[in-house]
């Protein structure tokens, strides 16, 4: 008879093991704000159609404290959100040659960051023209 | 004993399945010097305090991929780790997390070796060639396209660093998923179509949440989280391209 009896060991708690899977699962949960952020504007346009009395409920929604508060903590962790995004870019691509020379991953995650910095500008730059 | 001589403290995750219930910790206090490797410390032990540490190791140069193992909750090579980068604290050396743990270091690897193999880890020609054809020519950009995926040395670190092989033992993994692309990226090689369908099945790459660590750990810079990532896109072309062509993807 065999005297094996491979031991499994488990799984609990698996991502508090290791610096990186913790960074990950913050990077993961992160997602939750960028969801939750979209439901926000979601229900501004749902607001918007439902006549002026409902739209400017919503602003005025958006100027309370708890509301600024929100925000201010989106904005955090979606600037997290967007820096380990960029970070792990390079490893879900297939390789960039350009001169006969492969992109390296500090070129891709700085082109999605400054992308994104550009982009965000960009649609600042807009809103702001349009409020004025 | 030399006076310079420094004593470190390993502290082994050790499993006996005849007569362990579960693994438990020993602590051994070796005695090192500044060239000593981790796997140097564990023979060490072996040699001077109990025979029956079991452990595996070969080349002891970072090639066979034998010697891997937890070494303070990370999975390296032991014998290009080196005791003096701990002294003067303790080190814990465990066996390759997610796999079963056969005896003391030793996992079991069954369930890697039939991965490597359902992959078809050969290559499968386009068509049949003849002796009079010649011998296949590759030019060195196609020679790039693979090259890097064939540098892996089977250490399985790579599964050691991956939760969702973990959490689910079936998935094909990095290191069986990194050499199917190597297949598939060769010039020569005209069977990525059938290999599609174990990339796309249960235990395929979709198995992956981009975790990323795999590629940290990789002892010889295979990228497998690359290779893993590339093949979600081609599955993903391959699926749609099904409803485009009668023909499709593959079946
Ligand atoms: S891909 Fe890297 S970490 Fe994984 S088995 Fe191969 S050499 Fe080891
Ligand atoms: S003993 Fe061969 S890789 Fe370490």
């Amino acid at each position: 008879m065999s005297k094996r009896r491979p031991y499994v060991r488990s799984m609990d708690g698996w991502w508090k093991k290791n610096p990186y899977f913790i960074e990950y699962m913050i990077h993961e949960s992160t997602a939750l704000f960028v969801a939750a952020y979209a439901f926000i504007l979601l229900v501004g346009l749902v607001r918007l159609g439902q006549g002026e009395a409902a739209w400017s409920g919503w602003l005025d929604a958006l100027k309370s404290p708890l509301s600024l508060t929100c925000h201010v903590v989106f904005l955090v962790a979606i600037l997290y959100h967007t820096y380990t995004w960029f970070k792990i870019m390079p490893i879900t691509m297939p390789p960039i040659i350009v001169g006969g020379k492969r992109v390296g991953p500090e070129v891709i995650t700085g082109s999605g960051l400054l992308a994104a910095l550009v982009a965000s500008l960009v649609l600042l730059g807009l809103v702001w023209r349009l409020a004025l | 004993m030399s006076e310079n001589l420094k004593i470190i403290e390993i502290e082994v995750l050790r499993y006996h399945p005849e007569s362990d219930r579960e693994p438990h910790l020993e602590v051994y206090k070796v005695p090192f010097t500044d060239d000593m490797s981790v796997l140097q410390g564990a023979q060490y032990i072996k040699d001077n305090f109990d025979g029956s540490l079991t452990f595996r190791w070969s080349c002891r140069m970072a090639i066979c991929g034998s010697c891997g193992m937890m070494i303070n909750g990370i999975p390296k090579l032991s014998c290009e780790t080196f005791l003096r980068d701990y002294h003067p604290n303790r080190i814990r050396i465990e066996a390759l997390a997610h796999f079963p743990i056969e005896k003391d270091l030793v996992v079991d690897l069954s369930g890697f070796i039939e991965k490597l193999e359902s992959i078809q880890p050969y290559i499968i020609p386009k068509e049949p060639r003849s002796l009079e054809q010649g011998e296949y020519l590759q030019s060195p950009q196609q020679f790039n396209d693979y090259i890097q995926f064939t540098s892996c040395i089977n250490c399985t670190l790579c599964y050691a660093a991956c939760p969702q092989f973990g959490l689910n033992p079936d998935f094909i993994g990095p290191a069986a998923i990194a050499l199917l692309h190597r297949y598939n990226m060769d010039s020569r090689d005209g069977a990525a179509e059938e290999r599609m369908e174990l990339v796309a099945s249960e235990e395929g790459v979709f198995n992956c949440s981009a975790v990323g660590y795999c590629s940290v750990v990789c002892p010889k810079h295979v990228d497998p989280a690359n290779a893993v990532n590339i093949n979600k896109t081609n599955a993903a072309k391959d699926y749609f391209l099904r409803f485009l062509s009668p023909k499709g993807g593959s079946k």
